[in-house]
C-alpha cells in the first residue's frame, strides 16, 4: 500500500471501477438466474396446491398435472363474483394488495388476520369434473407469532367441508409453531367444516388442547399447537378472516345459488 | 507442515473462527436447528470467503487504505448476493428455510476478518485457502451443532428419522430446547471446552483470580 494509494484521484477510480465490476457482476447473476427462480417459484407454489387439495404429486411432472386438473380463476371479494384481472400473468395478489387502486387498506376492527392490506381481488383453483366443482383451493395468509403464514385452504365441492390445510411460506418457532407444517397435524384438517348450518360464520379454528370427538362442536375444532398458542390463535384468526364476510364467504354464498 | 497446508488446517480446531476467534457466532445460532441448513450455510460461507479473501487480495495492492474496510464490503456483498441468487435458482427449497441468512453471510465477522486479517497482506493463491479454511472450520462447529439439535431436538438427522418421537408412536421425546436458538450458545461452549481439553494452548490466562472463599457468620 503506497502513499499515492490515498490520493483523491486513485481513491476515486479505485472505488468506481470495483463498484461497476461488481454491479455488473451482481447483474448479471441476477438476470441470467431469474427465469430458473420464477420456475422454481411457481413449481412450489403449484406444489402447494395440489398437495392442498389432496391430489397426489409424488414422481408426476407438476406444470402438466397442475394444467390437467387445476383451473385458475379470479374472485372479486367484495362483490363475490368472477372477475377478469388486466395481466393474469403478471398479477400478484401480494402486490397488488399494496396498490392503491388494487389493494385496500383494512381498518383495525375487521382486520382479524393482521395482514393491514388486502388485495380486491384474489385468484382461486378449481378442481372441475364436467363443469361440475369438486374442490375449490383458496390462498390464504394472516399473522402468526413471527412471521405472516402463507397457505392455502381446500374445500369440498358443497364448498364447506375441508379438504386439506397448508402453508407453503412462514418462519414461526421450528418445533413449536412450525409445526403447523406437521403432516400428522395436518392429516386432522380434512372432514372439519368451516360453517355451522345456515350461516355463512365461520365457527372453524383451533382450541387449546385436542378436540373432544364427542362434543357438539368438534366438527368445526383442530387440536391446538402446543406450546405455540399464538401462532395457533394466528391461525384460527386467518382461517375465521378469510373464510368470513371480508374474505372469501360472499364469494362462496354465491357459488352455493350459482351466482357468482 | 508446509505452509499451504497449514492455512487450511489450523482453522479447523487450532485456531477456529468460531472457537478460538468468536466470530460469527449469531448465524451459528439461527441456521444450525438441521443438519441441511447447516451444511449448506457452511458452504456458502467457505465459497464467500474463499472468493472474497482473493479478490481482494488480489487487488490488495490498488485499495486505498482509506477506504479499504469499504471496499472489501463490496467485493463480500456482491459474492453473497450471486450466492443467493444461485441457491433460490438451485437449491429452492434450502434457501427458503435459509432466508435472511443467507444475505446475512454479509454481516458475517469471519469473512470480513479474514479478509482484513489476512487478504490485505498475503498473495491471491494462500489468500484462497486461509478462506477455504476458515470456511471449513466454521463449517464444522455448524455440523457438531447441527448435528445435536437436530438429534436431540427432532430425532433426526439430515431428516431421517434416528430417535422415533412420541409424537410418532415412538419413545424418544424431544428436546425442545434444541431447536431454539440458545441452546447453540451450550452446545458452542461445550465445543470450545472440548477442544481447549485438549489443546491447552488456547486457554486463556485468567483475567482476574477468584478470591478465597471466606467463611461468615450469618447476621
Amino acid at each position: 500500500m503506497s502513499a499515492n494509494n490515498d490520493s483523491i484521484g486513485k481513491t476515486i477510480t479505485v472505488t468506481v471501477l470495483l463498484c461497476v465490476v461488481c454491479s455488473v457482476i451482481v447483474s448479471a447473476a441476477a438476470v441470467l438466474l431469474k427465469p430458473q427462480q420464477i420456475a422454481n417459484k411457481n413449481l412450489d407454489r403449484q406444489t402447494n396446491i395440489l398437495a392442498a387439495a389432496g391430489v397426489d404429486y409424488e414422481g408426476k411432472d407438476i406444470p402438466e398435472l397442475f394444467a390437467s386438473t387445476i383451473t385458475k380463476k379470479y374472485v372479486d371479494l367484495a362483490t363475490g363474483k368472477y372477475t377478469d384481472v388486466a395481466d393474469p400473468a403478471r398479477y400478484d395478489a401480494k402486490k397488488a394488495a399494496k396498490d392503491p387502486e388494487l389493494g385496500i387498506k383494512l381498518d383495525k376492527s375487521v382486520d382479524a388476520a393482521s395482514i393491514k392490506y388486502q388485495a380486491k381481488v384474489m385468484p382461486v383453483y378449481l378442481v372441475e369434473d364436467n363443469g361440475q366443482i369438486e374442490k375449490i383451493i383458496l390462498p390464504i395468509h394472516g399473522y402468526g407469532l413471527w412471521s405472516t403464514l402463507y397457505g392455502f385452504i381446500a374445500l369440498e365441492g358443497d364448498l364447506n367441508t375441508v379438504v386439506g390445510l397448508g402453508f407453503y411460506s412462514h418462519a414461526e418457532t421450528p418445533g413449536l409453531g412450525g409445526e403447523v407444517d406437521n403432516p400428522n397435524w395436518k392429516a386432522i384438517w380434512p372432514g372439519k367444516k368451516v360453517y355451522p348450518e345456515g350461516s355463512m360464520e365461520p365457527a372453524l379454528g383451533l382450541i387449546k388442547g385436542s378436540v373432544d370427538a364427542a362434543s357438539a362442536n368438534a366438527e368445526h375444532q383442530v387440536d391446538g399447537l402446543s406450546g405455540a398458542t399464538l401462532t395457533s390463535n394466528g391461525v384460527t384468526n386467518l382461517v375465521k378472516f378469510w373464510m368470513g364476510a371480508n374474505g372469501y364467504a360472499p364469494f362462496l354464498a354465491n357459488l352455493k345459488t350459482g351466482g357468482a | 507442515m508446509s505452509a499451504t497446508k497449514e492455512v487450511l488446517i489450523t482453522p479447523l480446531f487450532k485456531n477456529n473462527p468460531i472457537g478460538l476467534q468468536i466470530l460469527g457466532v449469531c448465524s451459528a445460532l439461527a441456521v444450525t436447528s438441521n443438519l441441511n441448513t447447516a451444511l449448506v450455510m457452511a458452504l456458502a460461507v467457505t465459497v464467500v470467503t474463499a472468493f472474497s479473501n482473493m479478490f481482494v487480495s488480489l487487488i490488495r495492492n490498488q485499495i486505498p487504505s482509506s477506504v479499504r474496510i469499504i471496499c472489501q464490503m463490496t467485493i463480500i456483498a456482491s459474492l453473497v448476493i450471486v450466492v443467493d441468487q444461485i441457491l433460490k435458482a438451485y437449491a429452492y427449497d434450502v434457501s427458503k428455510q435459509l432466508s435472511v441468512f443467507v444475505g446475512l453471510i454479509i454481516t458475517n465477522c469471519i469473512v470480513m476478518g479474514r479478509a482484513e486479517a489476512f487478504a490485505m497482506k498475503n498473495p491471491p493463491g494462500i489468500s484462497f485457502l486461509d478462506g477455504i479454511g476458515n470456511g471449513l472450520g466454521y463449517g464444522v462447529v455448524l455440523i457438531f451443532v447441527g448435528f445435536l439439535r437436530e438429534l436431540f431436538g427432532a430425532g433426526k438427522l439430515f431428516g431421517m428419522e434416528v430417535l422415533p418421537l412420541v409424537n410418532d408412536g415412538g419413545w424418544y421425546l424431544a428436546n425442545g430446547l434444541m431447536l431454539l436458538p440458545p441452546s447453540a450458545f451450550f452446545i458452542i461452549g461445550m465445543f470450545i471446552w472440548l477442544v481447549r481439553s485438549f489443546d491447552k494452548a488456547q486457554v486463556e490466562a485468567p483475567e482476574f483470580e477468584l478470591a478465597k472463599n471466606t467463611k461468615k457468620e450469618a447476621v
